[in-house]
């Protein structure tokens, strides 16, 4: 029959857009594109009863910093500023003093670090130090690492430590770690200007 | 003598705006795949510091997040203004953060519990203090990979100046 055979009249397809437009502002709205970034740190395990005897470290492998709650620092009995500590703790980790290290280009003194398996870079600060300055402390040193590593890796395997693949570059990226081992200590903060 | 006009075209065609659905539901899906929809309520203000050495987080299933700062105005005829903790949605105090962890790596399974990283995302004019208290109780609950959750700088060199 001729009533049968009438077509479905089309879906009007034109308010589509509107819906999308809609959902499409809800979402932009609503996301939040950071990303997580942060400086990774590995705190060392609670132990009730104090280590008993702590390993003797010489003097001179000891780096110390020390942060005081008006945000100073104090680095290695000298007053320094933040822009000052990495150029710092890069001499007393590549110093070599006692010889043992190939490829440090440090100045060998007498009064600073014997290579940089020994050397240990101790933190302290104060219970009133800011958190701002903590984390810039805590950037800049591990920036003289990564600037040690980084320099390592140019001249032994001519590439940029920086841009190597975790995965790929397994092998030379643990070689890297161990020519330059991060030892960053920290100390319990002290409350003096709390 | 009939002449025959053409006719000019005076009005501009209209433009087929037919794809325009396509391209929307383009964008919508981009940003529906991008999006992280905010997990909580911030109740302190945040104020992240600036760092150049900074890595990704990269699995978000594994990263606890505690917040750390200063109470939102909102807030703060209630709780005052020296900085607090925040777990989850709530003000909390340094003891809820073991069973807080306790919690959530029972929610993980087990190899992921593993490698669970916390993130303390706190202000940076927070004393060093709290933060140390967090510390030592994320070290009594065993939770020892952290992360200082900071931002890349714009200018590098205003890291050293802003003193």
């Amino acid at each position: 029959m001729a009533r049968n055979k009438r077509a479905i009249p089309e879906i009007n397809a034109g308010s589509m857009a509107d819906i999308a437009f809609l959902l499409l502002i809800f979402y932009l709205v609503t996301t939040t594109m950071d990303t997580d970034k942060g400086i990774n740190r590995k705190l060392p395990p609670y132990d009730e009863e104090l280590v008993e005897d702590p390993p003797p470290i010489k003097e001179r492998n000891i780096f110390t910093v020390l942060v005081n709650s008006n945000d100073q620092l104090l680095v290695e009995d000298e007053y320094l500023t933040i822009a000052e500590l990495r150029a710092k703790a890069m001499e007393f980790i590549d110093n070599n003093g006692d010889g043992s290290c190939e490829h440090c280009q440090g100045f060998k003194v007498g009064t600073s670090s014997d290579n940089p398996d020994k050397a240990v870079v101790s933190l302290q600060n104060d219970r009133g130090t800011s958190y701002g300055m903590y984390v810039k402390v805590q950037n800049e040193l591990v920036a003289a690492y990564e600037d040690l590593r980084e320099r390592y890796a140019q001249e032994k395997f001519g590439r940029s430590y920086r841009s190597m693949d975790e995965e790929e570059d397994k092998e030379i990226l643990k070689e890297i770690k161990l020519a330059y081992p991060q030892k960053i200590s920290e100390a319990e903060p002290l409350n003096i200007g709390g | 003598m009939a002449v025959i006009k053409k006719k000019k075209d005076k009005a501009l065609p209209a433009v087929n705006t037919s794809a325009l659905p396509d391209i929307v539901f383009m964008l919508l899906f981009f940003f529906m795949v991008a999006t992280v929809m905010r997990e909580v309520d911030l109740k302190v203000t945040v104020n992240k510091p600036q760092a150049t050495e900074i890595q990704k987080l990269e699995r978000k299933s594994l990263v606890t997040y505690i917040y750390a700062g200063a109470p939102r105005q909102k807030y703060q005829d209630k709780f005052g203004r020296s900085p607090r903790v925040q777990l989850n949605d709530a003000f909390a105090s340094l003891d809820d953060i073991q069973p807080f962890v306790l919690q959530e790596r029972e929610e993980k399974s087990e190899e992921d519990a593993a490698m669970m990283t916390m993130s303390i995302k706190a202000d940076k004019t927070v004393k060093m203090g709290l933060i140390t208290d967090i510390k030592l109780q994320l070290r009594k609950a065993q939770a020892l990979k952290i992360n200082y959750s900071s931002n890349q700088p714009k200018d590098v060199q205003a890291l050293y100046d802003s003193e």
